[in-house]
């Protein structure tokens, strides 16, 4: 075995650990928040420098280094670098442990590249729990009620969600003897679809670990942990858990899926057709939750929600056509990336105009076009951008996904999504009104600090690349999905 | 081909000039206005040029001239395509010349002037682009672009219920433009081509192989029908005309509607003309009813503003009667009526805008017998007014003229002769709203309250100058842009077999 194709993972792992050591002998903080990133950098170089090889799979072929994975690494490397980017000024409010928030973050992260990666069911598992343990306690790190609520909530669906997916994957190995997706989905090839019609523990098994996935990405009907947690926890993880972690969950989602439940067809039409039912029910239950609510951070909460249905239209395409075409994958990488770029931008603004007021009141944005203008213009931008109008990355990551999606003959689910999108503009329209229109409050400016301008700045740019000269991420997201093919 | 790079420079000098206006140059009004005014009127002479210089030779028929074309989007096939045939060029040209005198319109614009001319400057770019699109991905996006600098518009410097208005008018065109999307990526999976031209030509044979051609007309149309308006997908239109700012008012009905006209030409009679000719009768029955009752709820308006904005709905029923008789003269009919009701219902809304701004009244009932103190702008209205109702000699009267004698003739629909005629009924309730409104606002005893209302200034008599001589060259001699049209239509035309 290779360890030099590990080292992405070891240089995160080692500066999650230099940073607890030496927020014990330092005074300086803020020198944490660097040495994280120089740790991102290092991994995310080795990153970029693997990309486009091909490699062999590492540990008894339990993690993949396939572009696939190397593609996810560099996206979650990216927002965790934001992500911590934005967060230096709001660590501040902790009078201990920023050293644990950082190591915490990076070792998140860390569980998500190794998400991303696995090929094995209990692999798949542990990684699992390496994310969802850092979130848990992140989460609740601001240690008042709400952050605490917060995290004890998500905690507990979460281990109940665990529980759901382990007893999936048991299932499911019970019935092939395998937790190698490969060797899973042989034994699957190898039986008449009479047998595998008559067994009811692989289906239930294949439900059960939807359900367990589900769960972290937020569909419906397992988002119930939602609002709350986005709304307690530290602004920068909320951010964090609506991107990466999403994320996360589908790249496991369509790894398993495809390596293991990939073929038959009938078989992958027929969870293609769930997700494309999980999907309707998601975008539109999200979209419609959404439109009351008047804390920003619940209202984007719902919102990722609705997203998550229309980045399932991209699972429901993949599903329609395993194996044959790869649209639907790399339709799901490439909104994933745009996604990440809207969502973290529209976090930032809020992390940025909330540390001024100390609100998240989407009333007390009243009249933010001119306390801070370009701040309201950015998050405009990045509202714009998740509503899916041009000229935002989000419009291009409609198109290609709903491509996708009728390219594979499922015109009806674009149709219930494009009107989705048409709903979702009220709320995320009425933040825009309430900043340029509504009267101020105090003429006040909002002062924001030079790093976080900096992370809004690069989602912002972000934002506008994709949506305007799209070619090439997604040449990068068709690459990437090319493992996606037999 | 000649002058590439000329499109290019039409359509993106406006949008150059809101980045400037917004970010760039110091926030004092006179520097904002000029440069909008620049930056308007430089596409404006371009667009002239491009009208003077287009080959209107018998062999230049269906050809795309000025055409410019770039590989943008690699994986999905997208090229930046730009170019423009008879059916666009005249709409291009109404584009830069309303966006020129748009600027003018809103010289007394004191609210927030920075942020209001860059989004009219970016409205500009935003429908100029949807004309020159020859990608479909790059159409839509123009389609959807202007959206969003309409949302501002309205919900900042517009008036009355300006916020319902400004919601209104988005909901109601996301939802077309919804299914739009979906009829568009209908299109490139059974074509693999997102090149409008392309698709116009290679015909309906390919796409039908793929899946059946009627649903995509019908997700197309709904998104065209949605802008046009046509009759149930109205109600937006009194709203957003009536609370929009005189300028937007102007853009708005003026070119912004006409993108559904277009839109259908282009995209659903083009592509579709079987199909087209099969569902015809049901779009020329909603277009008789929205010639009658616009015409009708016209009639029954007591707000100045609203009574021209629905008046607009009539007018609008012409075009998609010329639109789907489906004979070569109707189709030119429409394609001149959309150009004429730009030029006419524009000056309409900027003298309302006059009146409202000068006597500070907008109620019917209220005003009355001002041609004793504004002379100048009842001249100017009356002549608009009888434009509007399409007295000869403007250019009111050639489109729809032509539009109804081409509907008449066409023999594709099956008892359009019928229809005809109850829509040439519309001509008559107009002419009775305008006199009415004419006499009720201008004629009759001069009202004292109205003693010293200002009549147009020189930079307002500058733009009335421009509108009017418009009107009246194409009402004399309708060939200048007949002529280029039929060069975009006949191609379609031959398609139908018309």
């Amino acid at each position: 075995m290779n360890l030099a194709l590990f080292i992405p993972e070891i240089a995160l792992l080692a500066t999650a650990a230099i940073v607890i050591l030496l927020d014990l002998f330092i005074e300086q903080k803020r020198w944490l928040a660097q040495v994280s990133i120089s740790g991102l950098v290092i991994s995310g170089g080795v990153a970029i420098a693997m990309w486009g090889g091909s490699y062999p799979a590492i540990f008894n072929n339990m993690l993949a280094v396939d572009n696939f994975a190397l593609f996810f690494k560099m996206l979650f490397l990216g927002v965790a670098f934001l992500v911590i980017l934005s967060s230096t000024d709001y660590v501040s409010k902790f009078s201990r442990f920023q050293g644990e928030y950082y190591a915490l973050v990076l070792l998140a992260t860390l569980g998500m590249m190794l998400m991303a990666a696995t090929t094995n069911l209990i692999a798949i598992y542990i990684a699992l729990e390496l994310t969802s343990i850092s979130l848990y306690a992140l989460v609740g790190f601001l240690k008042d009620s709400k952050s605490t609520e917060a995290s004890l909530k998500y905690l507990l669906l979460g281990a109940i969600a665990s529980a759901v997916l382990l007893y999936g994957m048991a299932l499911v190995f019970g019935f092939t003897g395998k937790t190698q997706l490969s060797e899973i989905a042989q034994v699957l090839q190898a039986l008449p679809q009479t047998t595998l019609l008559a067994s009811p523990g692989l289906l239930l098994g294949v439900v059960l670990l939807v359900a367990g996935f589900g769960f972290k990405i937020a569909a419906v009907p397992f988002q119930m942990w939602v609002p709350d947690v986005y709304e307690g926890a530290p602004t920068p993880i909320t951010a964090y858990l609506s991107v990466a972690s999403k994320a996360a969950g589908f790249a496991i989602i369509l790894r398993v899926f495809f390596s293991a439940f990939g073929i038959p067809v009938w078989l992958s039409q027929n969870w293609g057709l769930i997700f494309a039912s999980l999907a309707v029910i998601s975008m539109t239950i999200g979209n419609i939750t959404a439109i009351p609510q008047t804390n920003i951070k619940r209202m984007l909460g719902y919102s990722s929600i609705a997203q998550a249905g229309y980045l399932m239209v991209g699972l429901a395409a993949m599903g329609m056509a395993s194996g044959i075409s790869i649209l639907g994958q790399s339709g799901v990488l490439f909104f994933l990336t745009s996604y990440a770029f809207t969502n973290l931008g529209a976090f930032i603004a809020v992390i940025a105009i909330s540390n001024k007021l100390d609100s998240d009141l989407i009333a007390d944005y009243s009249g933010m076009g001119k306390r801070a203008p370009l701040l309201a213009l950015a998050l405009t931008l990045c509202l714009v951008s998740l509503i899916g109008m041009p000229p935002a990355a989000g419009f291009m990551a409609k198109f290609y996904i709903f491509n996708a999606a009728v390219q594979h003959g499922l015109l009806w689910l674009v149709i219930i999504a494009v009107i989705n999108s048409v709903i979702s503009a009220y709320y995320y329209l009425r933040v825009v009104k309430v900043m340029w229109l509504g009267e101020t409050a105090s003429a006040e400016k909002v002062p924001s600090s030079g790093a976080l301008r900096l992370a809004l700045l690069l989602c912002c740019l972000g934002v506008l690349l994709l949506g305007i000269i799209p070619g090439y991420a997604m040449g990068l997201a068709q690459f990437a999905a090319n493992i996606f093919v037999y | 081909m000649l002058g590439s790079g000329y499109l290019t420079t039409i359509l993106f000098l406006p949008a150059v000039g809101a980045v400037l206006v917004a970010f760039v140059l110091s926030n004092r009004d006179r520097v904002i206005k000029w440069t909008a005014a620049l930056f308007t009127f430089v596409p404006l002479a371009l667009s002239l040029i491009l009208f003077a210089l287009f080959d209107r030779s018998p062999e230049a028929a269906g050809l795309i001239q000025f055409q410019e074309r770039a590989l943008w989007i690699a994986p999905i096939n997208a090229y930046y395509h730009l170019g423009v045939d008879g059916l666009s060029l005249p709409l291009m040209v109404l584009t830069a010349f309303l966006g020129f005198l748009a600027v003018l319109i809103s010289w007394k614009i004191h609210l927030r002037v920075r942020e209001y001319f860059a989004w009219l400057l970016l409205l500009e770019t935003s429908i100029l682009g949807v004309f020159l699109s020859l990608d479909l991905l790059l159409f839509f996006i123009m389609w959807e672009i202007e959206v969003i600098p309409m949302y501002f518009l309205i919900n900042i410097w517009g008036a009355g219920r300006k916020e319902y208005s400004a919601i209104k008018y988005v909901v109601y065109t996301l939802f077309g433009s919804a299914f739009m999307l979906a009829g568009i990526l209908s299109l490139y999976f059974s074509t693999g081509s997102l090149n409008m031209v392309e698709i116009g030509q290679r015909g309906l044979g390919l796409v039908q192989s793929i899946m059946p051609a009627a649903p995509i007309f019908w997700l197309l149309l709904i998104g065209f029908a949605v802008k046009l308006p046509v009759f149930p997908f109205h109600t937006w239109l009194p709203d957003a005309h009536t609370d929009a700012p005189t300028a937007v008012s102007v853009m708005l009905a003026g070119v912004l509607i006409k993108m559904g006209g277009y839109g259908m030409i282009r995209l659903c009679v083009t592509m579709f003309p079987p199909v087209a000719q099969q569902y015809a009768v049901i779009l020329v029955i909603l277009a008789i009813i929205g010639v009658l009752y616009g015409a009708a709820v016209t009639m029954r308006q007591t707000d100045f503003k609203r009574l021209i904005a629905y008046s607009s709905i009539s007018h609008m029923g012409y075009v998609l009667l010329g639109i789907f008789a489906l004979g070569k003269v109707s189709l030119v009919g429409a394609a001149l009526q959309m150009f004429s009701h730009g030029l006419v219902t524009g000056l309409l809304f900027a003298m309302v805008g006059l009146v409202m701004h000068n006597a500070h009244e907008r109620d019917l009932r209220k005003l009355g017998g001002l041609a004793r103190q504004v002379p100048i702008i009842t001249v100017v209205f009356s002549i608009a007014g009888l434009a509007s109702l399409g007295l000869p000699s403007t250019s009111g009267f050639a489109a729809e003229f032509l539009v109804f004698v081409g509907s008449f003739s066409s023999s594709l629909v099956p008892g359009i002769q019928v229809y005809t005629i109850l829509g040439v009924f519309g001509v008559v309730v107009t002419a009775g709203y305008i006199l009415w409104m004419l006499q009720r606002v201008f004629y009759g005893p001069p009202l004292e309250q109205y003693d010293g209302t200002a009549d147009a200034d020189v930079l307002e008599r500058v733009y009335m100058f421009a509108f009017v001589a418009v009107i009246m060259l194409v009402g004399i001699y309708p060939a200048i842009i007949t002529d280029i049209i039929k060069l975009g239509i006949s191609p379609i035309a031959g398609m139908l077999g018309g």
